[in-house]
Parts: structure tokens; C-alpha cells; sequence
């Protein structure tokens, strides 16, 4: 699985969705995920990518990992794939 | 009903080990909140707490005692030997029958739970200590409390998270309000600042890695804290009768559910709670002008809470005080409105009103009349005590002054 599919399996698992029903423009939201659900898939990405993601869930838009939609965050996970690789 | 006073104070906390050294901290706006002391803490992605600094067990307890006493434990008895002391009650008789202990605590023997942990998982021991279970339970600590004072009535421990203690002190305050009891020692203890403790409370991305800054626009996240308070409540009529020097009167609880969310607090479910402790202690909303906030540091409580108060009060709300000491010793989880208890009776008993400090910048949803950052001086003759809780659990204390 790329990568992009790999997130879209986790977001799908917690909007309780098929993976063809989430779209890159989607945002959270739209796809029924709340803030605890948020917290899971962030949580899944670090599992699954062994990666830390910067999230405070007081200010989510403080952090530079962009969660305004399923492509942002597709995007902001390989950001902090490349930084934090090795 | 009976009249409940209370006749002893204690704590052991972030800003002071009793309360004197409490109230001092209080007035000028002292911060407990600190880097952490603790092992693994370089694993930890939050490192600050409000932790009791140079604090050694063996300055209190000897051997046997320690094998029994977990911190939170050791944290309540030394609170309980000050407000107990304070009281100058003994027990013996009927009044032993007749008086009772409740705490609340969230983790209990949490760090006996960490290490014993470690040393099966991580070293790979198969044994533990025998005494492992007395001392990890919850209500250990209440019932080391009634063994060493000899309190034979009701004693058990409540756990509602972050409401533990006003949940505690609101049975407390009932019991003897209906004539079922003469005294209770009631309050809280937390002892959560081990590495399992806060690890699990960084999972849920609501911490701050740089401070607790209640109410201010940027405030990022609670502190963790520790340390235990203690009171003695008292039936009026008795503590009179003996001609106790009495701190405050407790006039009225009130506990309300959001059933709605188990983490995102709910305006309705903290305005009904605090509306409630007004309405039971039967006074008119503008007698209230102090209120300890909840005031975790969060985004979502601050503006919820302050959204509530202003429901509650309408006008009066921009008129009366609301401050979070959880600025300054952090969030003691199921200890936090024991501790925060202080702030009240020292509001009410020496006209000192405990600043939130940490405060930078305001929040217009956080409107209120915060107390930000310098003590204030006023007399106030009735103070509200809220906490709101994980699950969704509100309970609000209401105290007057004694005149």
C-alpha cells in the first residue's frame, strides 16, 4: 500500500467509512470524525509510520501539521516523513 | 438540617506544605509548576508538572509505614495530621461512631501500580512485595486515615477523576447536613506524576509543555500536579458546643451529568451544577462573589466554563471574581478541589482573593473577571468551588463566611 492509501485506511477505519468514500478534499469533519477521533488517527499515523506528529489539541491550528483536509494531512505526514527520517 | 462548619484545614501541595505557607504562596502568586523530577522523564513529551519538591517519605514515615503508604496515602495523612490537629477533635465513644472519612483520589496508589509494574514487565521479576494490593487500593488512603484518628462511621473514597474531592466533600457535607454524622475528615489526594501517569495523560494531546495558563488566549493545555487536602467538617451545633474556632460554614453541593460526551465538557451540565449549589444553599446568585474556577488551562474548559458562569449569573457575572489556582500548583486530578478548597476559605477568612497567574493575554471567550496575575483584596461572603470532570461528572461546593 503507498503511503497515501495507508492514512486513508486509518481515516476511513475511524469514520467507520470504505476507503473509496474518503476524498482528499474531505476534511475531518465532513467524514463524521470528532476530536477524540482526530486524536486516534494521529495516534495510528505515529504507530504506522513511526512518526511523531506535533498536535495540541488546545490549538490545532498552532502546529504545522495541517489537518484541514485528508490530502493536507497525506502531505503533512510525508513532510515529517522526510524530516525525521534516519 | 443541620449546620456543617469546617474546623481544620490541611495540604501538602506545589506551593506550600500546610496551609499557611499554602495561603502565603497564594497571595503572591507563586508558580509550583516545574521541570520534573521523575524517572524516564526524557521518554516523557510532556516534562513539567507541579511536583512537591524536596519531598522525602522517610521524613515522615518509618519502614513499615512506607511499605503500606503509597504517595497519595502519605500525601493525605500528612495533610489530615494538620487539619486534624487544627480541629483539636479526638475521637473516642459516640463521637468516634459518629464520625466518618471521604476522599476522593482519581489513581489512588498509581505509582505503586508504575513501579510494581516496571519490576515484573520491564526486569523481568516474579515476585512483588506482599502488601502490593493494601497498598495500591483507592481507599487506602481513607482508611489509614480512620485507623490513625480512630473514625468508626462512614469512610469509603469516591473517584470521578477531576471531581473526586468536591464529589468527596459534597457526601461529607450531606452526611452531617442530615444528621448522620458529626464529623468528617474529607478531601482528596492525588500522587500521578509518575512516568505511566503521564504518559497516558499525554495521549490525549490537552497538555502543555510550557505552563498552565487558565483563561488566557494563550493558554495550550493543563499541568499536571500532586498533593492532597484535607478538612474537618463538623456539625455546627458540636463544633459551638466545644467552642471550635471555625473556618467557614458549608452552605450548599450540587452534582450534575452532561450524559453527553465522555471528554468535551458541556456548558448546560456545569451551568445546572453550579446553579444548583446556589439554589441548595439558599442565597441570592449576587451574594456569590468569588468563584475557583475549574480553569483547567485547556481551550475547552476555560471558554465552557466561563460561558456557564455567565448563563448562571447574567449580570452579576462581570461583578464577581473567578480564578484558577491551578496556575500556580497545577492540576491535582482527583486531589484538585480539596486543594482548591483553600483558595475559598482564604477568600472568605482573610479577604485575600488568589490570583490566576501565567495570565498573558485575554480571551473574549473568556470575558470574566479572572484576577489575573496579582492577589486582590475583598470581602466576599459567599465562594463557589466548581470542578468538572472526564465522563462528564460536575460537582459545585458553596461556602460562606463565618461571622
Amino acid at each position: 500500500m503507498t503511503t497515501d492509501d495507508r492514512i486513508i485506511a486509518i481515516i476511513a477505519e475511524q469514520a467507520m467509512l470504505e476507503p473509496g468514500d474518503v476524498t482528499l478534499d474531505a476534511s475531518l469533519a465532513d467524514l463524521g470524525i470528532d476530536s477524540l477521533g482526530l486524536v486516534e488517527c494521529i495516534f495510528a499515523i505515529e504507530e504506522g509510520f513511526d512518526i511523531t506528529v506535533p498536535f495540541n489539541a488546545n490549538d490545532p491550528s498552532a502546529s504545522d501539521f495541517d489537518i484541514s483536509s485528508v490530502g493536507a494531512i497525506i502531505a503533512a505526514v510525508k513532510q515529517l516523513q522526510a524530516d525525521q527520517a534516519g | 438540617m443541620a449546620r456543617v462548619v469546617i474546623t481544620g484545614a490541611g495540604t501538602i501541595n506545589p506551593i506550600g506544605g500546610d496551609v499557611p505557607s499554602t495561603f502565603a504562596a497564594m497571595r503572591e502568586g507563586r508558580c509550583g509548576i516545574g521541570p520534573l523530577d521523575i524517572p524516564d522523564v526524557e521518554r516523557l513529551a510532556i516534562q513539567i508538572g507541579g511536583q512537591i519538591k524536596g519531598y522525602a517519605e522517610t521524613d515522615h514515615f518509618n519502614r513499615q509505614q512506607i511499605a503500606l503508604y503509597d504517595r497519595f496515602t502519605q500525601f493525605t495523612l500528612l495533610a489530615a495530621r494538620q487539619a486534624v490537629g487544627q480541629s483539636g477533635l479526638k475521637f473516642s465513644g459516640a463521637l468516634a461512631d459518629q464520625s466518618g472519612v471521604i476522599f476522593g483520589t482519581s489513581g489512588g496508589g498509581l505509582n505503586t501500580q508504575d513501579e510494581n509494574y516496571r519490576a515484573v514487565y520491564e526486569e523481568g521479576k516474579n515476585r512483588v512485595h506482599p502488601f502490593i494490593v493494601p497498598k495500591l487500593m483507592n481507599n487506602a488512603a481513607a482508611s489509614h486515615v480512620s485507623m490513625e484518628w480512630n473514625l468508626r462511621g462512614p469512610t469509603f473514597t469516591v473517584a470521578t477523576a477531576c471531581a473526586s474531592s468536591n464529589h468527596a466533600m459534597g457526601q461529607a457535607f450531606n452526611m452531617i447536613r442530615c444528621g448522620m454524622t458529626k464529623v468528617m475528615v474529607t478531601g482528596g489526594s492525588e500522587a500521578m506524576l509518575c512516568f505511566g501517569g503521564i504518559k497516558a495523560w499525554e495521549g490525549l494531546r490537552v497538555m502543555s509543555k510550557d505552563g498552565c495558563r487558565p483563561f488566557s488566549a494563550t493558554r495550550n493545555g493543563m499541568v499536571q500536579g500532586e498533593g492532597a487536602g484535607v478538612f474537618v467538617f463538623e456539625d455546627y451545633d458540636h463544633a459551638r458546643a466545644r467552642g471550635a474556632d471555625i473556618l467557614c460554614e458549608v452552605i450548599g453541593f450540587a452534582m450534575t451529568s452532561d450524559a453527553s460526551d465522555i471528554v468535551m465538557p458541556s456548558k448546560q451540565g456545569a451551568a445546572r451544577a453550579i446553579a444548583g449549589a446556589v439554589r441548595d444553599a439558599g442565597v441570592p446568585l449576587d451574594a456569590v462573589g468569588y468563584i475557583n474556577a475549574h480553569g483547567t488551562g485547556t481551550a475547552a474548559n476555560d471558554k465552557t466554563e466561563c460561558a456557564a458562569v455567565a448563563d448562571v449569573f447574567g449580570a452579576h457575572a462581570d461583578k464577581l471574581m473567578i480564578s484558577s489556582t491551578k496556575s500556580m500548583h497545577g492540576h491535582l486530578i482527583g486531589g484538585t478541589g480539596a486543594v482548591e478548597l483553600l483558595a475559598c476559605i482564604m477568600a472568605l477568612r482573610d479577604g485575600v482573593i488568589a490570583p490566576t497567574i501565567g495570565y498573558e493575554e485575554p480571551d473574549p471567550e473568556c470575558a470574566l473577571d479572572v484576577v489575573p496575575n496579582v492577589a486582590r483584596d475583598a470581602t466576599i461572603d459567599v465562594a463557589l468551588s466548581n470542578a468538572f470532570a472526564f465522563g462528564g461528572l460536575n460537582a459545585v461546593i458553596a461556602l460562606r463566611r463565618f461571622a
